[in-house]
């Protein structure tokens, strides 16, 4: 039977979203699913976990040293608590996974399965490549199973659990190589990207930060979040943490609306799941229209202020 | 100081990709290749680090069969002052390219290693944290931008909430992401002076690396199609229109 240990991505003492959705992913694997919390004080992140449906046993690492989540010191931890029996070890599809998962796996010597969508058994997956354009049903080698999870394909475990709390202590010498400096985060009163049901994104055709505010007058009249094209953040209208595609978040709302996006391959690759796709371009040709449930050919500098009086 | 970069040869991000109707594979025959984008970054990056004084030597290294010598010559026109192919005719997967990769960087003594964040053909995202981890060095991925200074680098990475900034001692190993410096167009003469620029090649074998365990792939599928859609004339039919799925 599969052991599994799901690593827990937390900041600020509060769990991150991705976790439920990793815990599903192991939830379809099957087995028992443990999740590991390092931390420098653990317990109000462990609390939160021990509540997911499906977890086992919560297992706890206080350490100064996981203030902040630094991949070349969390790895090691990992490593020594992975050689207890795990059979998967399952880290989100974030920016921490992708850090993270790769270090602990040339670690433990095995191949790495990135971004897994779909589970097919204990070691066989579907994992996109080429941007989402060719989608390959891969099977792990023999030996522990190290995988990030591809958030937008699974659906978060319901809370409901009440699983047990274990601390335990490493003896793994952490390196002092790498030192964290600052975070400079982007404080949104909006829904977050990666889990909203509804998102607005706008490209490089909104030609300013100040233009942007068109796009958030719409997101904040239907609840949505607001994420943008690589062309537009390149362009300094929106910070990177709101980029959507290949190489920025992968998301899968209910509804998607991208405004003035020419729908190039690598943005379509961030929104391939979502349920319902609007365009609004003024250029009828735009490859956008190709994937979109609703097109609408217009200025968005008139389009959009019309739109969010309608509504 | 010495800087390894890694550069992969890809299929170039413009080809529209065609999965073989027997599920075996991408078709790559006869279809354009490059370098792999965010290596062009790296190799970029590399490069502005040297015209500041921060690095004296640049080495570019890929693993493939002999068509990559090509990317490595586009390497060599950039600036990289020579370049290194390690043959290997068949798949590469990112933790035996890791190994290779690490064994190269520590036979050079170099203390910077610049791999891409991902190579858009596999889109692992894995190669440079496993040369930090096989290495026992410092990783600083996702960079968007690099201060190198006396035996230190400070990185700022973009990650899911913001931007992050750490500070790492060399030797280490940075990746690139897409906002790291533009790269630079690269002139005619540079392509022929590119030519005469040394480039070794050398064996997994030779270094000592025996290729790990693989994933195997099984099939290879197109994603599910999204049909086109209905185009409406109007703000007002697109409200109705929505309203009528029950999505607003
Ligand atoms: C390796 C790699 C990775 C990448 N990763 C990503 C990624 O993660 N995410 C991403 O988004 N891109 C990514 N890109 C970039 C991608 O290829 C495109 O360049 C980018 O998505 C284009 O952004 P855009 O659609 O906003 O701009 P454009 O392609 O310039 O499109 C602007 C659109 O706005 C329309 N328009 C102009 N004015 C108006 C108006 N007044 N009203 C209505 N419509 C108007 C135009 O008709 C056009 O269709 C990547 C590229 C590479 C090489
Ligand atoms: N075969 C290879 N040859 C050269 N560089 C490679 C190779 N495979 C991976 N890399 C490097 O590792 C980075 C990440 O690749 P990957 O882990 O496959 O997404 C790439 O951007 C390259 O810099």
């Amino acid at each position: 039977m599969s052991k599994i240990l799901v690593i827990a991505e937390h900041a600020e003492g509060k769990l991150n979203a991705s976790v439920s959705k990793t815990l599903a992913a192991a939830a379809k694997i099957g087995g028992e699913v443990d999740v590991l919390v390092l931390a420098a004080d653990g317990a109000a992140v462990a609390a939160q976990a021990a509540q997911l449906a499906g977890v086992t046993k919560v297992l706890v690492v206080n350490n100064a040293a996981n203030t902040q989540a630094l991949a070349a010191l969390l790895a090691p931890q990992i490593v020594e608590v992975a050689k207890s029996g795990y059979t998967h070890l399952l880290f989100p599809g974030t920016t921490f996974g992708k850090d993270l998962a790769p270090r602990v796996a040339a670690k433990l010597d095995v191949q790495q399965v990135s971004d897994i969508m779909a589970v097919h058994g204990a070691s066989s997956f579907d994992r996109p490549t080429y941007a989402g354009n060719a989608i390959t049903t891969v099977e792990a080698p023999a030996g522990i199973v190290v995988a990030t999870v591809r958030l937008a394909s699974f659906t978060a475990v319901a809370q409901g659990g009440s699983a047990a709390v274990e601390t335990l202590s490493i003896s793994a010498t952490l390196p002092g190589h790498t030192r964290f400096v600052k975070l400079e985060a982007q404080k949104s009163e909006r829904p977050d990207l990666q889990s909203a049901a509804r998102v607005v994104s706008g490209g490089r055709a909104m030609g300013s930060s100040d233009n942007f505010k068109i796009i958030y007058e719409l997101a904040d009249k239907i609840g949505a979040g607001v994420g943008a094209s690589r062309a537009a953040v390149d362009s300094g209208y929106v910070p990177n943490d709101m980029q959507v595609g290949q190489t920025g978040k992968i998301i899968a709302p209910e509804l998607y609306f991208a405004i003035g996006i020419s729908g190039a391959i690598q943005h379509l690759a961030g929104i391939k799941d979502a349920r319902t796709i609007v365009a609004i371009n003024k250029d009828a040709e735009a490859p956008i229209f190709e994937v979109a449930d609703f097109g609408l050919v217009a200025d968005l500098f008139t389009a959009v202020p019309e739109l969010s009086s309608k509504l | 100081m010495k800087a390894l970069v890694s550069v992969k040869r890809v299929v170039d991000y413009n080809v529209r990709i065609q999965v073989k109707s027997d599920g075996s594979g991408v078709v790559t025959d006869g279809v354009k290749h490059s370098m792999n984008p965010f290596d062009e970054i790296a190799m970029e990056e590399a490069v502005r680090l040297r015209e500041k004084g921060k690095i004296t030597e640049i080495v570019a290294v890929s693993i493939g069969s002999e068509k990559s010598e090509e990317t490595l010559r586009t390497a060599l026109a950039f600036g990289a002052d020579r370049a290194i192919l390690i043959k290997e005719a068949g798949e590469v997967q990112p933790l035996t390219a890791a190994k290779a990769l690490a064994a190269v960087f520590k036979k050079e003594g170099a203390q910077l290693f610049i791999a891409g964040k991902q190579a858009i053909d596999d889109d692992a995202n894995q190669t440079g944290q496993m040369v930090a981890s096989l290495l026992d060095i410092a990783q600083a991925t996702f960079a968007s931008r690099v201060d190198v200074d006396g035996g230190k680098a400070v990185v700022t990475r973009e990650v899911d909430a913001g931007l992050e900034t750490l500070e790492v001692d060399l030797p280490a190993v940075i990746t690139a992401d897409l906002r790291l410096n533009e790269p630079r167009y690269l002139k005619l003469p540079d392509i022929m002076k590119a030519k005469k620029k040394p480039l070794d090649t050398t064996t997994l074998g030779d270094l000592g690396v025996t290729a790990a365990a693989g994933i195997k792939t099984t099939k290879t599928s197109p994603p599910p199609s999204r049909s086109k859609g209905i185009v409406v004339k109007t703000v007002d039919e697109l409200v109705a229109a929505l309203k009528a799925k029950g999505l607003l």
